[in-house]
């Protein structure tokens, strides 16, 4: 994956909790054998109407917004579906970091895979930093400090496992680093396991 | 040593590392494929020169995208005619065992998966789908993911994961009559918010799971990720062996009694601790719907709308208002005058012969209300084919129901059958999500007796007043 760069822009603060997969990314566009060029689709039944026309109430449609890296949202962000498309779309349309309460669990590992930053901070944090954000503030995403920055200001830390960290400002993949240092204690499990439970192993086609 | 849960019991058998960071590098033996979330997994692996670590523990099979009619001729639509094409041609270039659409087992991957003995307690299974949470119903470690760690399963047979906490829901208390799994299920997810149970793995417990069917379990265990949690279980005993014992993929012989054996240790000792726990006594509860978007948003069925200025906090008055809207209802409207346009009866959560069983028993004898458009989607060819044979496709169709192909249908929106803008249904599927079923589809969600009782009376029904006292 590219490697995580410090981020610094606008953020788009939306509030609803619960945005789940879906309405980040309508399944119809699963179809889409791709996983570049998503952005288009993002968020796209908010975005604009039956007839393909901008909502312009909508805050990714709101200049400065619709140009934002960031996203301070609800508690739930990501929740539902599975589809690593809801990241895809997002980090094709320019967000490189979410910040939200809570995420759901598989789009948190799916955005960690991607390249896309989730950072979960109390509720309260996140109400303030979403009046930062509609008042314009300039969120700065440093990852190499671990600073979340408004107007030049630490506002929070991020909280994130070393080893994830230094896999994305990388931008290594966790299959290559996976196979290259665990290759083998995979291997000597499995024949341990295949023993114990060899029912596990018989041929299922 | 301390007692131990089902879950942990189940993980720590798998762990091949433990990162000491909440971490651990676990194996995972077995991988579901459908058309939709591996495309790219493929792709991705293929791009690095790699191959799958060991074709036989996965089975694919395409769900998602296929039309429930007209299974004779090709796909109608291209992307989706390509994306089926695309997931047998990476399958036969790995060796990857694959279930055509023709052939009588194809059906929705959580239906297919227990169906056929795939799915075996105390394993760890994967599929990139958030229902994989389905499967824990036979005491499995299941859970969904992504289509980048579709890619880790399929090259390294191993994820890192993070442990979860733990949560034991005991369901307690006599059982109505009416009350299905989908009720305890909503129930739970209703106390617990859709967002409450995530970081928790969910186990569940006591007389009424107990006394539960394999179907039901499934049902509960399907629902889990609703509340957040991306893993629901049962522990395995006697219910699940015997519904395991003689499917095609289970072990037989000396195989099958070293399997039981193992099997019947797995349960959470008397003595473990979990992180959390819930009783849900379920004794006069009410069959239930939702009303709004969100899966936590669900009411006893003889109840009204909620009315959002009562609400004082006023994220939550702003999102019951926006759901409301979204819905086309009205507060203090009765829920039992809210009329359907569409009827599903389906989906991986209710897509099982004692679903469609269930709401024969109700349209036996009615007809499906002037105006409803009713379909009927069996889980899979298998559950297509006992459904004929016991006469339920009959009475289905007879009441005026479609009776279709196996496949993911109007529960997921992209293949053909879907709501129209604006377009209300009364739907077994698992998610009321805003365009889940088709962009501007209102969907409420129920169980398969309570969507037959819509059918046939054209609005959301209160099962027990349409039956009476009288059993199915």
């Amino acid at each position: 994956m590219k490697p995580f760069s410090t981020i610094r822009s606008v953020a788009a603060h939306l509030p609803e909790p619960n945005i789940d997969t879906d309405i980040i990314y309508p399944a119809r566009y699963l179809l889409v054998l791709d996983r570049d060029g998503l952005g288009d689709y993002a968020f796209r039944d908010r975005r604009f109407d039956r007839d393909g026309r901008p909502k312009p109430d909508f805050v990714l449609n709101r200049p400065p917004f619709d140009k934002a890296c960031v996203l301070v949202a609800g508690g739930g962000f990501g929740c539902g579906s599975s589809r690593e498309q809801a990241v895809w779309t997002l980090t094709g349309f320019g967000i490189g970091c979410v910040i939200a309460p809570s995420f759901g669990e598989i789009f948190r590992n799916n955005a960690l895979k991607n390249g896309l930053l989730p950072i979960d901070l109390p509720e309260s944090v996140c109400i303030s930093l979403g009046e930062r954000a509609e008042a314009g503030a300039i969120f700065t995403v440093d990852l190499e400090n671990r600073t979340l920055m408004a107007d030049g200001v630490q506002v929070a830390g991020i909280d994130l496992s070393e080893g994830q960290r230094q896999a994305l400002l990388n931008g290594w993949d966790e299959i290559d680093l996976m196979l290259r240092d665990e290759g083998e204690a995979i291997t000597a499990f499995e024949s341990g396991h295949r023993a114990a439970q060899p029912w596990l192993f018989l041929e299922t086609r | 040593m301390p007692g131990r849960t089902l879950y942990d019991k189940i993980w720590s058998s798998h762990v091949i590392r433990d990162y000491g960071d909440g971490s651990c590098l676990i194996y995972v033996d077995r991988h579901l494929l459908h058309e939709v979330s591996t495309p790219q997994s493929f792709l991705a692996m293929e791009a690095k020169g790699r191959s799958l670590h060991r074709p036989a523990a996965n089975l694919a099979v395409p769900d998602h995208v296929v039309p429930t009619t007209g299974r004779d001729q090709p796909i109608p639509d291209p992307l989706a005619r390509a994306q089926t094409q695309r997931l047998a041609e990476n399958v036969a270039r790995h060796g990857v065992p694959y279930i055509p659409l023709d052939d009588i087992r194809q059906g929705i991957v959580h239906v297919v998966g227990p169906e056929q003995g795939f799915t075996l307690p105390g394993m760890t299974l994967a599929c990139g789908d958030s229902h994989t949470s389905t499967h824990g119903a036979l005491g499995a470690l299941a859970f969904g993911i992504g289509a980048s760690e579709c890619g880790i399963v399929m090259a390294a047979q191993a994820l890192r994961q993070r442990r979860s906490k733990t949560m034991r829901v005991l369901v307690t208390g006599a059982r109505p009559l009416w009350l299905s799994a989908k009720d305890i299920a909503l129930s739970f997810i209703a106390r617990v918010g859709a967002n409450g149970a995530s970081g928790f793995a969910v186990e569940y417990a006591g007389p009424v799971i107990s006394a539960m069917t394999m179907a039901e379990r499934m049902t509960l265990c399907n629902m889990t990720i609703e509340s957040g949690a991306r893993v629901g279980m049962v522990a395995p005993d006697e219910t699940t062996l015997s519904y395991l014992k003689g499917r095609p993929m289970a072990p037989d012989g000396a195989m099958w009694d070293r399997a039981a054996e193992y099997w019947r240790s797995l349960s959470s000792d008397p003595d473990a601790a979990f992180d959390r726990e819930m009783v849900l006594d379920v004794t006069g509860l009410a069959p239930v719907v939702t009303w709004g978007t969100s899966p936590e948003d669900v009411l006893p069925i003889d109840a009204v709308l909620p009315d959002p200025a009562a609400e004082t906090d006023p994220a939550r008055r702003t999102r019951r208002e926006k759901a409301l809207a979204y819905m086309g209802l009205t507060p203090g409207m009765r829920l039992e005058e809210v009329e359907v346009d569409v009827v599903f009866i389906g989906s991986c959560t209710n897509g099982r012969l004692e679903d469609l069983r269930a709401a024969a028993s109700i349209v036996a004898g009615r007809q499906v209300a002037p105006g409803v458009r009713a379909i009927a989607v069996p889980g899979s060819g298998l559950v297509k084919q006992q459904a004929e044979a016991e006469g339920i496709a009959e009475i289905l169709r007879a009441a005026g129901f479609e009776w279709r192909d196996a496949g993911c249908s109007m529960c997921v929106g992209m293949n053909g059958d879907m709501l129209a803008p604006g377009e209300r249904s009364a739907s077994t599927s698992n998610r009321n999500f805003e365009g889940r079923q088709g962009p501007g589809g209102r969907t409420h969600l129920m169980s398969p007796a309570m969507a037959a009782a819509a059918a046939v009376t054209g609005h959301l029904a209160d099962i027990r007043k349409l039956m009476g006292e009288k059993a199915a």
